[in-house]
């Protein structure tokens, strides 16, 4: 793999990562997140159709009119997003429960058609797929590490596994909405302070 | 790097089109692969609620043989799943009844009664009560008193209206919405068994 290919890979996992750094897609960021659970399922969700649509833009690239390619990516977009809502309904009914009022969302997450517009439309399906890789998986281990904080804050458990006592009191506020805000604040500052934007 | 082709009236409808007709194509199939599957997890989701309330186990499939009850002055219906013993005599009956009179909303429980109406258990199949608070009708500690209660009894309320009922701590409403849920379904079970509705 040449030092493109790689970068291109790379870029999405930390660098610029499309959570803590580019700041795309905070809506399933904030909704899905009370279980780190969920926040993974909605990550392997949207890297999937990430990838999907990344390489179907790309392939596509030359056949679009400029002037008609906002419409073009959000149809193709939204075509995998309810394949991707049909296969889970029928082979992950309970991940499909809990995210179900969330997958539609995915159609307008900012990451996929910021990708498709700023990346997949100017480069080759190979390196499309390799920055869809790169970026979904950024994603998902950003909604994980979020999903696992707040469950492990707000409910103490982790991934569904209990360590507290039935009954105890938690920090409630972390799995509802404003807990979503005040995690991905602190989470925000602690990843930028490791990648020393700020130097 | 080729340049994509020009935006014209007619290679901006033409691209339009093939995209709608290409996406329709991709929908249609999986939605046709996919149509039984998801049947499928349906029923054997409702089947394993249904399984979860009732007292014993069943030798029928109360899915396939369910009564479909009008309540609330003909605005809502609930579900009647009689579960047989081999013999087909019906041990205890599962019903699929809700409140719209949740903290958050509407709650959906299946209920489990025996035939002289007096609960066996409930299980909540979907809520939007407060996370820790409301929610905590979910758990066994404020379910298993309903464990025995008949519904037709005078002291059927919590004790806040009256009644013999606990509810959970600051959860009021939740546990209000709990009782009127079991009282819907108790009624259902009643016009079955009074014969006043069709099958």
């Amino acid at each position: 793999m040449n030092k493109t290919s790689y970068d291109n890979f790379t870029r999405g996992i930390i660098r610029e990562n499309p959570i803590f750094v580019m700041m795309l897609g905070m809506c399933p960021t904030l909704g899905v997140t009370s279980t780190a659970l969920n926040g993974l399922g909605m990550g392997i969700a949207t890297l999937f159709v990430l990838l999907l649509s990344n390489s179907i833009i790309s392939f596509l690239k030359n056949l679009i009119p400029y002037k008609v390619r906002i419409p073009c990516y959000i149809v193709i977009t939204a075509t995998f997003v309810t394949v991707v809502d049909l296969l889970m309904a029928a082979y992950f009914p309970n991940l499909h429960a809990t995210l179900g009022i969330f997958i539609p969302l995915i159609v307008v997450n900012c990451l996929i058609l910021g990708r498709a517009e700023a990346f997949a439309s100017k480069n080759t399906v190979f390196q499309s797929v390799l920055d869809a890789l790169g970026m979904g998986i950024g994603f998902t281990l950003a909604l994980t590490l979020l999903g696992l904080v707040r469950e492990v804050l707000g409910t103490g458990s982790i991934f569904g596994w209990s360590f507290v006592e039935e009954g105890a009191e938690t920090m409630l506020l972390f799995i509802m909405p404003p807990g979503a805000f005040l995690a991905l604040a602190g989470l925000i500052v602690l990843v930028n302070q490791l990648r020393g934007a700020h130097k | 790097m080729s340049k994509p082709i020009k935006s014209t009236a007619f290679t901006m409808t033409f691209a339009l089109v093939s995209v709608a007709v290409f996406s329709a194509l991709i929908l249609g199939g999986v939605y046709q692969l996919t149509l039984e599957p998801i049947k499928k997890a349906k029923s054997n989701q409702e089947l394993q609620a249904i399984r979860d309330v009732v007292y014993g186990d069943f030798a029928n499939n109360p899915y396939e043989e369910r009564y479909q009850i009008a309540v609330s002055h003909g605005k809502g219906k609930v579900d009647l799943f009689p579960a047989r013993d081999e013999n087909g005599k019906i041990t205890s009956v599962a019903i699929k009844t809700y409140s719209k009179n949740g903290f958050g909303g509407k709650i959906e429980m299946m209920l489990g009664l025996m035939v002289d109406g007096t609960i066996n258990k409930y299980k909540i199949i979907e809520h939007k009560e407060t996370p820790g608070l409301g929610s905590k009708i979910t758990e066994s500690r404020f379910s298993d008193q309903f464990h025995g209660m008949n519904p037709g009894k005078k002291g059927f309320k919590v004790k806040q209206d009256g009644g013999d009922i606990d509810a959970v701590t600051a959860a009021t409403i939740s546990s209000r919405a709990v009782v009127d849920a079991i009282r819907r379904g108790y009624k259902a079970l009643n016009k079955l068994s009074t014969g006043k509705t069709h099958e």
